[in-house]
């Protein structure tokens, strides 16, 4: 579903990015995790073209991310997104969130929007709040609305960027239950985030990056079990113990 | 002022050429002065949310075009900037467009000039307004935007514009009283607005204060009725949750 060959990515002669390379199949949840700076974040925002690179190659369902000649924006609708910061549009309300591009770049009808924005609200648990503005919800709640603004466009995979490592503790598994469910329903997912519990749970794999490159790439529970390389055991023992 | 001889009674009066009162022509100040500042404050308001988003764009070309005309427009003197749409630009126009400029009546001539060059100095102002408008949210909601398959327009017509002119309300409301004063410089190339109007009236009728007095009063209406519009304009822009709580 997800194809990253070689790429590199360099900010002016600083690079970031160094031969990356992994897949991500059909159904399929993938964690990656690392030390900050590590290029995580950059990778996955890579796959949506968000951030562009300069060397090496991503298809997304056999699309080329990096050929001038692709429909970007065509392509980003098929692909989900969830951000760290939620970044829901504060000038509208929960329902008016989820529509928006359902209605200008699926052209679906603002009724059938809604009524799939209603499905997965209640999915998500917060129907009470579709006349809510972003800014009367918990972080929590906008994180859950965010998710769900990804599904209305019926995505082929998602990605998630650090999705819980703006929230306060006691909300972070409110966002992960509603990602357990959807990995459990076979969503084909791609996720940057520190939450090893989450990953032991439903990822298939763990990507360890560091430095711009990709340490280790490892069924999940080899990677727990027996990480390969110092950097990434020495990441586990700072993350899981304390 | 022991000898000032008061008479607010002379708006009532004729004037010399007759046809018309004191009061009338201190109507028809603040009626151009109203016109000018209006047509002007359309212009930059168009042309500054354009230039405000060219500014930000990935475009280096169209950035670069938007900067330029940022540091051209604010670093002439408006004044001068008017006597060269009005004395100046004819002459450089086409020869067959300058002489029909040049034979269209006066008034028509200063009232273009006028609204032009405050509509575009103002553009310059209103364009820097925006553009801080949307650095200030742009990053996380452009690619959030774009991330949901919307294209780069969309993202600006949806998403950020929205929320930027929410955003720069309170300095967008200097600016709008900025040029309702700075319109009293087309006064200059004799369009008689309020500021012109009072000198005229002083003038005519003998009687300076009242007609200074009268000037002051119809500029501060107007900056009020300006300003409490845009405070409207805020508070029912207003969204729960956001702002108020930025605040």
């Amino acid at each position: 579903m997800i194809s990253i060959r070689n790429v590199s990515k360099w900010y002016g002669s600083f690079r970031v990015l160094t031969g990356c390379s992994t897949e991500v199949r059909k159904g399929e949840v993938v964690v990656v995790c690392g030390p900050s700076g590590s290029g995580k974040s950059t990778l996955i925002k890579c796959v949506n073209a968000l951030e562009p690179f300069q060397e090496g190659e991503i298809l997304v369902d056999g699309v080329s991310v990096g050929d001038t000649k692709t429909d970007l924006p065509k392509l980003r609708a098929r692909v989900g997104m969830v951000f760290q910061h939620f970044e829901l549009f504060p000038h509208m309300t929960v329902a008016q969130n989820l529509t928006l591009a359902q209605v200008k770049v699926l052209g679906r009808s603002p009724q059938a929007a809604l009524e799939k924005g209603v499905k997965l609200l209640e999915r998500v648990g917060l129907l009470a709040h579709r006349d809510k503005y972003p800014g009367q919800l918990s972080g929590g709640q906008q994180q859950r609305v965010a998710i769900a603004r990804a599904l209305s466009m019926d995505p082929i995979a998602m990605l998630f960027d650090e999705p819980t490592s703006a929230l306060d503790p006691e909300m972070i598994n409110e966002v992960l239950d509603v990602m357990v469910e959807l990995a459990e329903e076979g969503m084909t997912m791609m996720v940057v985030t520190h939450e090893m519990g989450f990953a032991r749970k439903v990822a298939d794999r763990v990507i360890f990056m560091d430095g711009g490159t990709i340490v280790e790439d490892a069924h999940k529970d080899a990677f727990f079990a027996a990480p390969q390389s110092d950097r990434a055991r020495l990441f586990l023992s700072k993350i899981l113990h304390h | 002022m022991g000898g000032y001889h008061w008479n607010w009674g002379v708006f009532f009066q004729q004037v010399p050429s007759g046809g018309a009162t004191y009061l009338d022509w201190f109507v028809q100040g603040v009626e151009w002065t109203l016109l000018v500042s209006a047509a002007g404050w359309a212009i930059a308001l168009a042309l500054g949310a354009l230039l405000g988003v060219l500014r930000t764009v990935p475009s280096r070309a169209l950035r670069g075009f938007a900067a330029a005309y940022v540091e051209l427009f604010r670093n002439i003197p408006l004044l001068v900037q008017l006597f060269l749409w009005y004395f100046v630009v004819p002459e450089l126009l086409p020869k067959a467009l300058g002489d029909a400029i040049k034979g269209s009546p006066p008034l028509a001539q200063q009232f273009v000039a006028a609204t032009l060059c405050l509509g575009l100095f103002t553009a310059a102002r209103v364009c820097e307004q925006v553009r801080a408008g949307i650095e200030s949210i742009a990053r996380g909601q452009r690619a959030a935007g774009l991330a949901l398959g919307l294209t780069l327009p969309q993202t600006y017509r949806f998403v950020l514009l929205p929320m930027a002119f929410r955003i720069i309300l309170p300095p967008l409301t200097s600016e709008a009283l900025n040029i309702i004063k700075n319109s009293s410089v087309v006064s200059t190339i004799g369009l008689i607005e309020l500021s012109r109007q009072a000198q005229q009236l002083v003038d005519y009728s003998a009687q300076p204060y009242e007609a200074f007095i009268a000037v002051t009063i119809a500029y501060l209406v107007i900056n009020a009725v300006v300003m409490y519009a845009m405070r409207w304009l805020e508070h029912r822009t207003r969204i729960p949750g956001y702002l108020v709580a930025a605040k």
